[in-house]
């Protein structure tokens, strides 16, 4: 038999709350351990017992570890999606299930495997009857230990790991896992073709997910207060927060430097954290997108009145309550827009968990330097999936704290200040922090009209010149946000930008465009809003500029019409959100179905850039008379 | 100025911070003539001066409305935040984090905190945080020119708004349900009491609700009206007479307490209020009394003023958090990025 070693996927059908979590888990962090890519994504209900949930994990030696749309092997342990789990499997894999489930196993291309999980967990005298359910996980991990190739001794790093060393419940564990195992071994025989191997493509790397490293990327940014208020998928941050900061800012004597406050709801955690960002913390708060509509009120004072504020928005698939356990990137135009009035948001967009951590210190920054609401864009998959990533950096630039002026630089100036003057031309101005105990160091904030000085005003000009001024500032963020990572290659004739947790699936995507369809790609992965010169320049190299994105109205590619006009025929949106993690497969076919051969065509022989834009034009216009033909036809 | 400490001859208008009373004014209220809530930023001027309080060592806040304007007009040299209708309490609660050797005052009023801002209200209270909270209490949408509020009572008219067909919200019953530790009431036109109730909350460490019925000239001043002068002066009901003896102030201690009818309530910075009961025997720590003095003063349309409620067992929000000495806005990179070695350590937590 042909044998594929290290490229497959694993998909896990359980119940949701039967702990098999786990279990899968344990199958993620030991196939890492074997040195090997990998991923694994939790597909789960928005429930807490009972409903039919998935783990996909993805293997894959070249390292294209995005999620796979396909099944190669399946763990169907779940008799309410058992059939559904069956058929899900392409011809040639492989199908495992706890042969308690009665159900008729109707494909016959596929290799069946039934796991006798109940009789070897009842088996075990050392596994008390309600630890039953839970260790029977256990059971498929060693049965996949053996049938695939998972090295035992991995696996049993993997669950000293998950229980902290405890011996006891490591052991109830580790002896099903061998159970599965042994079983495996003296009753199945190997029909399916997966294997691994292990390789050392993952020394050196770490593996956790994007909430835990924002919330240590906060703690090394020295965050002093957050106010927040649970929802899923954002609750995990703020609770890393938690259970970090004692281990991370421990002092003899045993006092705090920070505040973490559960809110009564999202609109009292912004305000809390806006309220401490202006009292002079480094202060955050983190939601998704229900909770950011409600926050929406005081970000557009924290953005009017320039107090600095770092707000974490782990998007989930909306509108409304949508889809509360499924990933999106449905919340940049809101953001980018975010409260009534004209406004602009500075965004950071992180791509993968170690970025998580770098934007956790460096939006502390961004948000004193620039006074004003940071936000960071994360999303679901990236946030609470666990991935593989490189260890996190020490922060090597010390922190910036702003223009802040205390109780001897007011001296030095005389009390010559405004808080809304803008003295340097940058359209920052400075602030002083409540507490300064200088006579002339206060100022009044307000959501309300105001002059330089803070004295309210309903003056035209003076209104005017204050909103120029916030124009002005955004202007200068641009210096100071993270540029975007290129990936280029050679002889590209179109681009791809993208943005956030696709990365994994636009490489794969970009490297098949290449092998099966000779399209040649250069790709762009943008980390914040506003635009900075770098993409400036990426945007003018190509006629056609693929915009990929997880949302249904392609928000990026609205955003790059409004704010790349002369370039807005290039753009095409590759545009898709259906809650599940970007796969390679519908970045590949979005690009393929938007793609115009004849441009690229034409690129190289026309080199001027009018001349081009007429041939997209042409190529428009013969593109659409042929779909009239066929309908015609039709 | 604060260096400038008075010496001997020096005027008597310079209190012991070394302040005129002109130090803690604002700037002049652009609120209607007769406004309840003019008469209120005075007595906060004069309060903060009569017990010395640097206007540097208070955070003023508000939300929306006629109210939320006033602390434009009191303590110009004291930072300030007017944030969003209904929110005041959150943008404190945070804003009292950066130096928690800060004192609070804030104003709201009965638009901002009974309707709009309730949840934040409820949870500010139950939070303890440290700063007085003032309602300026007239029954009224000022600003937006005459609707009901949720404090005005059932069967109110006003001109364009008809009759109010709904039970009204009371301030200090909602303050003592949610755990408030410091719950007053008082009325705008008794401006002593007023005074000296504000010393009392500023004495308070914790939350300390003043409920003051303030009077809107303009939209709700009609004889029978439950938030009018009229209304007010003639159903008041104090219930007792109050008194605030700032700690080692011999001038105040000069004065003469009637035993047998006084009872003394201690704050934490050692100062006193002294409650001359003027009926029965009314005891503020009693929790189960304040509830049932304020429905007795329902059922028979009385405003009873006063000290209802005061439980000084309760840290304040920021003392439950355990901070360092240092404020934690004047802490820098040193106190507040792990140290180098920490990151190896970190990555050594994750798997």
């Amino acid at each position: 038999m042909n044998k594929i070693v290290n490229d497959f996927s694993i998909t896990v059908g359980t119940k949701n709350g039967s702990g098999s979590s786990t279990a899968n888990n344990t199958l993620l962090r030991s196939i890492f351990k074997m040195g090997i890519p990998i991923s694994g994504k939790n597909l789960f209900p928005s429930n807490i017992q009972g409903l039919p949930t998935w783990y996909t994990i993805r293997v894959n030696k070249d390292g294209f570890i995005a999620r796979r749309d396909h099944n190669d092997i399946v763990v169907a342990l779940n008799p309410d999606s058992f059939a559904r789990d069956l058929a899900s499997v392409l011809p040639g894999g492989a199908f495992y299930y706890s042969d308690d489930i009665k159900q008729p196993i109707t494909r016959t291309d596929v290799a069946i495997y039934p796991m006798p999980i109940r009789t070897i967990v009842r088996n075990d005298p050392n596994v008390p009857a309600d630890f039953r359910d839970l260790v029977g996980n256990m059971v498929y991990v060693g049965v996949l230990a053996e049938t695939i190739g998972i090295d035992l001794e991995k696996i049993l790093v993997a669950l000293s790991f998950h229980f902290k060393g405890k011996q006891k419940p490591i052991d109830m564990n580790f002896n099903a896992v061998k159970a599965g195992a042994e079983w495996a071994k003296a009753n199945l025989e190997k029909k399916d073709p997966f294997r691994l191997e292990a390789m050392d493509k993952t020394d050196g790397l770490i593996m956790t997910d994007g909430n835990t490293a924002a919330a240590i990327g906060s703690i090394f940014g020295g965050v002093q207060f957050a106010g927040w208020y649970p929802i899923t998928p954002a609750s995990s941050l703020a609770e890393a927060l938690i259970d970090y900061l004692p281990i991370l800012r421990k002092r003899e004597d045993e006092k705090n430097t920070y505040a973490i406050i559960q809110a009564e709801d999202e609109l009292a955690a912004l305000g809390m954290a806006v309220g401490a960002g202006w009292s002079g913390l480094r202060s955050m708060t983190s939601t998704s997108g229900p909770g950011l509509s409600l926050m929406t009120e005081f970000a557009g004072l924290a953005y009017y009145a320039e107090i600095p504020v770092v707000i974490w928005d782990v998007q989930r698939i909306g509108p409304s309550t949508g889809l509360p356990t499924r990933t999106s990137q449905g919340d940049l135009t809101f953001v980018y827009f975010i409260g009534h009035g004209d406004s602009h948001s500075i965004i950071l967009l992180p791509g993968d968990v170690s970025e998580c951590f770098d934007f956790g210190w460096q939006s502390f920054d961004l948000a004193e330097r620039i006074q004003t609401p940071i936000f960071v864009l994360s999303d679901l998959d990236m946030g609470m999936n666990q991935w593989m990533s490189k260890p996190f950096e020490y922060p090597e630039k010390p922190m910036d704290r702003g223009k802040v002026l205390w109780e001897k630089d007011i001296e030095e100036i005389k009390g010559n200040w405004g808080r809304y003057l803008d003295k340097d031309g940058d359209g920052i101005p400075y602030r002083t922090i409540p507490g300064n105990k200088h006579p002339l160091s206060s100022y009044f904030t307000r959501g309300t009209g105001h002059d330089e000085h803070a004295k309210y005003t309903e003056e035209s000009d003076k209104f005017l010149k204050n909103m120029d001024r916030l124009k002005r500032k955004n202007e200068t963020a641009k210096q100071y946000v993270p540029a975007p990572i290129s990936y280029p290659i050679e002889d590209a004739t179109v681009g791809i930008l993208a943005y956030g947790s696709t990365e994994a699936a636009v490489l794969e995507a970009r490297y098949e465009l290449d092998k099966d369809h000779g399209i040649k790609a250069d790709f762009l992965r943008v980390r914040a809003l506003p635009f900075t010169k770098e993409v400036d320049a990426f945007l003018a190299k190509y006629d056609q500029v693929f915009v990929v994105e997880m949302n249904r109205d392609g928000q990026m590619n609205q955003i790059l019409k409004t704010e790349y006009p002369q370039y807005a025929v290039n753009f095409k949106s590759v545009a898709y959100g259906d809650g599940m993690p970007a796969s390679a497969k519908w970045v590949r076919e979005g690009i393929l179905e938007k793609y115009e051969k004849a441009t690229s065509n034409q690129r190289t022989a026309i080199s001027k850039k009018t001349a081009s834009k007429k041939a997209v034009g042409i190529a428009k216009k013969v593109a659409a008379k042929k779909v009239t033909k066929k309908v015609v036809a039709g | 100025m604060v260096e400038a400490l008075p010496m001997a001859g020096a005027p008597t208008n310079i209190n012991l911070a070394g302040l005129t009373k002109n130090d803690y004014r604002g700037n002049p209220s652009t609120l209607c003539q007769g406004c309840g809530h003019n008469s209120i930023s005075n007595q906060i001027v004069t309060a903060l001066y009569e017990m010395n309080i640097v206007p540097e060592n208070v955070l003023k806040f508000s939300g929306i409305g006629c109210s939320s304007k006033s602390p434009t007009y009191f303590l110009n040299r004291t930072f300030g935040f007017n944030s969003l209708h209904g929110r005041m309490p959150s943008i404190a609660t945070g804003g009292l984090f950066g130096d928690h050797s800060m004192r609070g005052i804030s104003v709201s009023g009965d638009g901002d905190s009974a309707s709009i801002g309730m949840g934040q209200f409820k949870h500010v209270m139950r939070r303890n945080v440290n700063m007085v909270y003032i309602v300026e209490n007239n029954g009224v949408y000022g600003l937006t020119k005459g609707q009901f509020s949720a404090t005005a009572e059932r069967g109110l008219n006003l001109k364009k708004q008809g009759q109010n067909p709904y039970m009204p919200i009371d301030i200090c019953m909602e303050a003592l349900v949610s755990n408030a530790t410091f719950i007053a009431r008082s009325f705008a036109g008794n401006a002593k009491q007023v005074k000296e109730l504000l010393k009392a909350a500023l004495a308070h460490d914790g939350i300390a609700v003043l409920d003051i019925i303030s009077p809107c000239v303009t939209f709700n001043n009609n004889e029978d009206a439950h938030h009018s002068y009229p209304w007010g002066k003639d159903n008041e009901h104090p219930i007792h007479e109050i008194s605030y003896i700032a700690p080692r102030n011999e001038i105040m201690l000069d004065r003469e307490l009637e035993a047998g009818e006084s009872r003394e309530v201690k704050l934490h910075d050692g100062s006193t209020i002294v409650l001359k009961n003027l009926e029965n025997s009314y005891d503020p720590s009693n929790r189960y009394e304040a509830l049932r003095v304020m429905e007795e003063s329902q059922r028979n349309n009385w405003l009873v003023t006063g000290l209802l409620y005061l439980d000084t067992t309760r840290q304040n929000l920021t003392t439950q958090y355990n901070l360092v000495d240092t404020p934690l806005n004047r802490l820098t990179q040193a106190d507040l990025r792990p140290e180098r070695t920490a990151i190896d350590k970190v990555n050594a937590l994750m798997f």
